[in-house]
């Protein structure tokens, strides 16, 4: 089961905006699982901005390399630290301790766009 | 397309197993998560449905002379009952495949290609068969072939069959039966680990697996068994070498015999390892965390001197490594040799294979 409170992006990145002025941003557990097992989590420095759907960093799987974009805009408030020893947190927790940056948002009208759990769940059976 | 099937293509989807296509077949890329195989195979057992290798029965009073034009190794000195690995040169030494031979007898062998080129070593082999003599059978489809592989792979083994295997020596192969099904048995493998390949009636094949998954073996998809060879130091054709490289440039000395008269090959691969090779495959070690994946550029004093083949994480050393190709003439020496990682120019440590090698 994914979240019902948060957002989703066909990037297939969420974020939780239950505090609107650090919004929390992860890959679905779709997407973990898709990648395999993960080995790397390349994240921007705090501070750095991002403007929304454009790339902020890599995650890297024993199969591949992705590249991860930014559902929202806004600037880097915290990383995760913990995915630097421990990359595979994002394969056991996608949801909650696999999280990987929170953000300051720019423009809060942009989760408006993103989609719901329910719609989330359509696009990636579809 | 229709993918290809094998014999345990029903047990592999009933235990929801990932599936890919790969040469035209329908495999499992992984069951339960590439790093946990790897780690089954170093520590204790895995289990690998590799039906889809090609199995080429050779047949016929000029067996032996026929193999011998055609494989880089001498089929002549092999002993009964012994396997060797080598490779299937074109004329002008370009390697078509690399493959095992195994030698029931001199009039009768057993040759396993990779499954996406089985046809163009059938096609070779065919182009050199002079006479009736010698009769090529494509029987992959009669068999499948499981891969037993780790440290506790023979003990698992023993307690399904009727002769002690540890007393089997590493690639050679005997007959034996499980669950009174006639199955050939081999002690060779793609993952540096002890462990056998073996070869079973496909109707069997499923309940074989089983009985070996039910008492420990951890199923394994074609991820893992990528992962291990790599470590192992064991080349892919397709991407360590290919019809563009020869032996010697991908390190395969060893395994050419080139004392042989009517080696077909023999008068190209003479000349070209009296010469400095024009490539040169290295492993690597790649610094950083960022993982060197196939066409990654190799690069000295800011030109472009090779490429990667082959690139991972490797668990069981926890750093990065990789295979590549350098042209030669390009370098003088490894010192300042690195690697473009989409653009991130990372420092790299030549070394030796294998990577990894168990301890015996």
């Amino acid at each position: 089961m994914i979240p019902a409170e948060f957002k989703y992006s066909e990037e297939h990145e969420w974020i939780n905006s239950k505090d609107i002025d650090e919004i929390i941003i992860g890959i679905t557990d779709f997407a973990a699982d898709t990648l395999g097992d993960i080995v790397f989590v390349e994240l921007p420095s705090i501070g750095t901005e991002v403007k929304q759907f454009e790339k902020f960093g890599e995650i890297e799987s024993v199969k591949a390399v992705s590249d991860l974009f930014s559902p929202i805009s806004g600037t880097i408030i915290k990383r995760n630290e913990n995915l630097v020893p421990k990359p595979e947190l994002v394969n056991q927790d996608a949801y909650g301790d696999g999280w990987l940056i929170t953000i300051s948002p720019t423009d809060l009208k942009e989760i408006d766009g993103l989609m719901s759990s329910k719609d989330y769940n359509k696009f990636t059976e579809s | 397309m229709n993918l290809l099937k094998t014999p345990l293509h029903k047990t592999h989807i009933e235990s929801g197993a990932r599936m890919v296509p790969f040469a035209g077949w329908d495999m499992p890329v992984q069951y339960s998560g590439i790093l946990d195989e790897v780690k089954a195979v170093r520590t204790n057992c895995g289990l690998f449905d590799v039906s889809h290798m090609g199995r080429l029965d050779i047949h016929g009073a000029h067996a032996t002379d026929f193999l011998n034009k055609t494989l880089s190794v001498d089929v002549i000195k092999l002993r009964p009952n012994r396997a060797r690995y080598g490779v299937i040169c074109n004329a002008a030494g370009g390697i078509i495949d690399d493959c095992i031979v195994y030698k029931f007898d001199p009039e009768h062998f057993l040759l396993v290609p990779n499954a996406s080129n089985k046809n163009s070593v059938i096609d070779w082999l065919n182009q050199h068969v002079s006479n009736a003599e010698v009769t090529i059978t494509d029987i992959t489809d009669q068999q499948a072939m499981i891969a037993l592989q780790g440290p506790n792979s023979i003990k698992a083994l023993n307690s399904q069959v009727s002769n002690d295997i540890s007393n089997l020596k590493m690639f050679n192969f005997t007959q034996d039966s499980i669950d009174g099904v006639e199955v050939m048995i081999a002690r060779t493998g793609y993952t540096g680990e002890d462990g056998v390949e073996l070869f079973v009636p496909k109707s069997k094949a499923p309940k074989i697996w089983e009985t070996f998954a039910r008492n420990g073996a951890k199923p394994c998809g074609l991820g893992s068994r990528d992962l291990l060879r790599i470590e192992a130091g064991l080349l892919l054709h397709g991407n360590d070498m290919d019809i563009t490289i020869n032996p010697f440039e991908a390190g395969l000395d060893k395994f050419v015999n080139l004392d042989k008269d009517d080696y077909i090959p023999g008068p190209a691969l003479r000349i070209i390892c009296s010469n400095v090779p024009d490539k040169k495959l290295l492993a690597l070690y790649i610094s950083g965390n960022r993982v060197a994946r196939p066409g990654y550029s190799l690069i000295y004093k800011n030109k472009e001197v090779g490429h990667i083949t082959s690139g991972t994480y490797s668990p069981t050393l926890d750093r990065n490594i990789a295979l590549g190709y350098v042209q030669t003439a390009l370098i003088d020496n490894y010192t300042n040799l690195k690697c473009d990682i989409r653009g991130q120019i990372t420092d790299l440590e030549v070394t030796g294979l294998p990577f990894y090698s168990r301890n015996i």
